[in-house]
């Protein structure tokens, strides 16, 4: 099932990518939804002999990074009546020259780190460090407060991917904390960019520059 | 043999591809559309017709379409239309392929320029940015394919080699097949880049160009637009199905069968997305080129 | 009994907090739940809990050692908080009681599991416990605060859970499954050591972010300055304290298995950045509870230096975090108790304190002398050890930096705080000051004294353990 794999790694870099040109809101929160989906099913597709644990993986993270998750984040963003442009401080063209630069510095990085066992392709390693890197681009280049939320969604998955690499997988227990961190973590903060919309009436980070020295 | 015959499908086919492809989007959008076969009724009527020059032009006006068609068919003989290899090769020929079509290019452009018209000033400064981003992609989408082949000639990269590609670095041909569709797209001057179907000359780029040609002018030019589309579906159909087990007159066959698929998907592709804004084409081109890129990235060990 | 209790009671405090309208009983279930978290706690110590195999729970002497530190702090916390929400109350209604215990059960799983993932998990867990505590004043300030906090540490967090994947894959290819039990690390007969290595960077860079270790810094300021000032005393007192011991953890399976002599010098040179960045930006503070929280960086540098020169100066690292953490938590309260009195965050609006406030006052500078080193408190011989580690060691332009940022720091606060408790009018009217807002922070300033005066042969011998896990010794 290689060749699966191996595709569906290609999509995950390719919606990444597609989170770097984009200039409206929902199509980022529909790209991190879409990237969610696929993470769902690499598990399936990477330890072949299917369990209940790895069928219950894939249905949660579908579930939660999928579908849950954007779609609170696009309530919050109704709710909060967001503009709905980006807003960047880096335009597209540039952010994807950076993304492009991010996956040739994984790809670097993951030659460099020993293969640990057959099953596992390079590129799993490539694409967990890129999204990580990208999810770290939009985190740090978008000034709209729910747009670093999509940021730090897309590290959490690319951190995800190189957590699948891990042949013997990590116990259901730790899988479903990880999951739970991550879903409270997400309400938090889509709480916390309502709260900034309803005192600030923008969401716009940049505008968070009260506190300093 | 196997080489013209597929140059002479080629010939014969690419007045089809338009026709299918406006079928396409007219049957996706709810009507009956013009007959597939239409554009060779137009060129077999505007062959019949009388020649119109403007005053102001000069001789670039009247070579310009001869030109724009020759080119075209030059670029065919270095492609390896068969899956096996083109008419003419040796290495580095895809650099003269890229020359060709920039010949082309050129001519049209200037033969723009040449009435003195607004429109067709501005249809050639359209197309002249399209092409400089577009040229680029090319080279990218050729270098990646070359890492993966370790050829430099068109033959090596669309040729035999593609099939072994496939499977060591199926994941980086993939990328170069999705950064030419998404080039075809804009050379061929179709899809969300340049809608065929409008009639608002600010809106065009490609055929606000050719306003002004007249009679057998005018049916080189549509014929030499629609062999540059299947010139490009020809090359995603090489990518895509390394004919190379096959009879010649089978190869050829899957040749057609191929263009016809490719116009299909392309009239799925116009019927679904709005023309994009001029601002994005730039955009639009530099991911196809990012793409091709990602291909050639992913081949690094 | 089992170590579950120690999480399961705070976990019913909390759930009978956000069952029950009435503020007043909230905060008994939130005082009953700290102080049978403290009996359970000696009840460990004696070694009547035994372990749990659910969330892998053992009770080690590094562990227990800080987990006796956040439960006292924390104890501390709630009964200021009974005192000082008669003043101000809280906005968040149920939301205050419900996530202090919550973060108790949290950083009680922290402490006691063997499992590196189940560590992270509540690591996390006590990131976003804490949140809503800091938002608590619910102005334009505290949403700045909240944000750069849940943002910068959810990051360093996710950081720091791929390097605990990477853990995993040091493992090697040999091992057919590989394991994050602690346990299970310590003993394994070897690490791949360029997998270990990046392990090592994610982990520290992801939870030093937690830890507050420069240039990862920048959200504690604002998070310690913006909350109310129980949370800042829980946050300088208790969690940074939990976020360290993660480093620790990655330190003991480094000395496990020899490889900590890629450790030191990471963890000395953050550190020494720490102290020299704190120290900088301690000299322009203008406003106390910055000025303690910068003061929080400055510490945790220290502990990250004590750490990393290992010998005598692990040793004082530990003894050091017990000794800062209570007087920050104290410092923390006394402001509090300014705030409350002058209504300003700035220094400049503070002074008179000794006269306006006397028992404040004296708290105020008392705390300060504690926390800069000066005998006979505790701080003193954990600098000292420090000191003596880095001589031990080879290593003296460590202790000379070491000394140098220290005075610098002292300076810094030694003016603010004299300007904050001397001068102001000569008639001014001494107010009343609650027990309840008084007896935190002198019961802890008393701890802090105790430790110095007379360390305690068992508490010798516990941070003698601790300090030989991590590859020191004792002084």
């Amino acid at each position: 099932m290689a060749h699966l794999t191996d595709t569906l790694l290609l999509l995950v870099l390719l919606t990444n990518f597609a989170d770097l040109a984009a200039s409206r809101l929902t199509f980022n929160i529909r790209a991190a939804a879409a990237q969610g989906i696929l993470l769902g099913l690499l598990p399936l597709a990477i330890h072949q002999p299917w369990s209940g644990h790895s069928l219950g993986i894939a249905i949660g993270t579908v579930a939660v990074k999928g579908v849950l998750l954007p779609s609170f984040l696009m309530w919050a963003m109704r709710e909060a009546t967001v503009r709905r442009e980006v807003e960047p401080s880096l335009g597209p063209l540039s952010s994807i020259t950076a993304g492009v630069f991010a996956v040739g510095l994984a790809q670097a990085l993951s030659t460099y780190l020993p293969q640990i066992s057959a099953n596992v392709p390079q590129l799993l390693v490539a694409t967990s460090f890129a999204t990580l890197m990208i999810g770290f681009i939009v985190l740090t280049t978008r000034r709209k407060a729910m747009s670093q939320v999509v940021g730090y969604l897309l590290l959490e998955n690319g951190v995800y991917v190189f957590g699948l690499a891990l042949s013997a997988r990590v116990p259901l227990l730790v899988e479903m904390g990880v999951l739970l961190d991550l879903v409270v973590g997400v309400f938090i903060m889509g709480l916390v960019v309502f709260h900034m919309n309803r005192e600030l009436e923008s969401l716009d980070s940049a505008r968070l520059t009260e506190l300093r020295d | 043999m196997s080489a013209l015959l597929s140059l002479a499908v080629l010939l014969v086919f690419a007045p089809l591809l338009p026709g299918v492809a406006a079928k396409t989007v007219a049957s996706l959008t709810g009507r009956r559309g013009a007959p597939i076969l239409q554009l060779y009724r137009d060129l077999g009527r505007l062959v019949r017709k009388g020649l119109v020059y403007s005053t102001v032009t000069t001789w670039l006006f009247r070579a310009a379409p001869a030109v724009w068609m020759l080119s075209a068919v030059a670029a065919a003989c270095l492609v390896p239309l068969d899956g096996r290899s083109g008419l003419v090769r040796f290495p580095g020929d895809l650099f003269l392929f890229a020359g060709f079509l920039a010949l082309g290019r050129y001519f049209l452009t200037l033969s723009a320029l040449d009435t003195g018209s607004s429109f067709e000033g501005m249809g050639a400064s359209r197309d002249l940015m399209i092409g400089s981003f577009a040229e680029p992609v090319l080279f990218m989408a050729f270098l990646t394919l070359s890492l993966a082949t370790g050829g430099l000639s068109l033959s090596e990269l669309f040729g035999p080699a593609i099939g072994e590609a496939w499977m060591h670095v199926g994941a980086s041909v993939a990328m170069v097949g999705l950064s030419l569709a998404l080039l075809l797209l804009a050379e061929a001057a179709r899809g969300p880049i340049d809608d065929p179907a409008t009639h608002l000359e600010l809106t065009m780029i490609h055929e606000v160009m050719i306003l002004d040609h007249s009679g057998p002018d005018l049916a080189l030019l549509l014929y030499g637009s629609a062999f540059r589309f299947a010139l490009f579906a020809a090359l995603l159909v090489d990518l895509a199905w390394p004919r190379t087990g096959l009879s010649d007159f089978a190869a050829a066959a899957g040749l057609a069968v191929g263009l016809v698929v490719v116009a299909v998907c392309v009239g799925l592709v116009e019927s679904s997305m709005a023309r994009l804004r001029m601002v994005r084409i730039p955009q639009y081109l530099f991911s196809a080129g990012v793409l091709a890129a990602l291909g050639a990235l992913l081949m690094i060990r | 009994m089992n170590l579950l209790a120690l999480i399961l009671v705070p976990l019913g405090g909390a759930l009978a907090a956000a069952l029950d309208p009435l503020r007043a009983r909230r905060q008994v279930w939130l005082v009953l739940g700290a102080g049978a978290h403290l009996i359970l706690l000696s009840l460990a110590w004696s070694g009547h809990l035994s372990g749990s195999r659910l969330l892998w729970l053992s009770f080690d002497p590094l562990g227990g050692l800080v987990l006796t530190l956040v439960s006292v702090v924390f104890f501390a916390v709630a009964i200021y908080s009974v005192g000082y929400f008669r003043r101000e109350a809280p906005r968040g209604a149920r939301v205050f009681e419900v996530c202090l215990l919550g973060f108790l059960a949290s950083a009680s799983v922290v402490c006691l599991t063997d499992d590196f993932g189940v560590m992270w998990v509540a690591m996390e867990a006590t990131t976003l416990a804490t949140a809503p505590l800091i938002y608590d004043p619910h102005d334009r300030r505290s949403i700045e605060a909240v944000w750069k906090y849940l943002l910068l540490c959810s990051v360093g967090i996710a950081l720091a859970l791929l390097g605990t994947f990477m853990l995993a894959m040091a493992q090697g290819v040999s091992v057919a499954a590989p394991s994050l039990s602690r346990s299970a690390l310590l003993h394994a007969p070897v690490l791949h050591a360029v997998w270990f290595k990046a392990a090592f960077v994610f982990l520290f860079v992801g939870y030093g972010t937690k830890v507050g270790l420069v240039p990862m810094h920048t959200w504690l300021p604002d998070a310690h300055g913006e909350a109310p000032s129980p949370i800042s005393a829980l946050l300088s007192g208790a969690l940074l304290n939990c976020a360290f011991l993660a480093i620790l953890r990655v330190v003991q399976v480094a000395h496990a298995c020899g490889q900590d002599r890629l450790l030191a010098p990471v963890l000395v040179g953050f550190g020494l950045a720490s102290m020299l960045v704190a120290a900088a930006l301690l000299l322009r503070q203008r406003n106390y509870k910055r000025m303690l929280a910068y003061s929080s960086v400055e510490h945790m540098g220290i502990l990250a230096v004590g750490c990393g020169l290992g010998q005598a100066a692990t040793f004082g690292a530990l003894l050091h975090m017990l000794g800062s953490s209570l007087c920050k938590a104290s410092l923390f309260f006394v402001a509090g108790n300014v705030l409350i009195e002058y209504r300003s965050k700035r220094i400049d609006d503070v002074s008179g304190l000794v006269r306006r406030l006397p028992v404040s006052g004296t708290l105020l500078v008392l705390g300060f002398l504690a926390l800069s080193g000066a005998p006979p408190f505790a701080p003193f011989l954990s600098e000292l050890a420090i000191l003596r580690g880095a001589v031990q060691t080879g290593q003296p332009w460590v202790a000379a930096a070491f000394v140098v940022l220290q005075i610098i720091a002292f300076i810094a606060l030694a003016t603010r705080i004299v300007a904050m408790a001397q001068g102001g009018p000569e008639t001014v009217k001494r107010r009343n000051e609650p027990a309840w807002l008084l007896l935190p922070p002198a019961g802890l300033l008393v701890l802090v004294l105790a430790l110095g005066v007379y360390l305690a042969a068992p508490l010798q011998q516990v941070l003698a353990a601790a300090a030989a896990t991590l590859g020191g010794s004792a002084p």
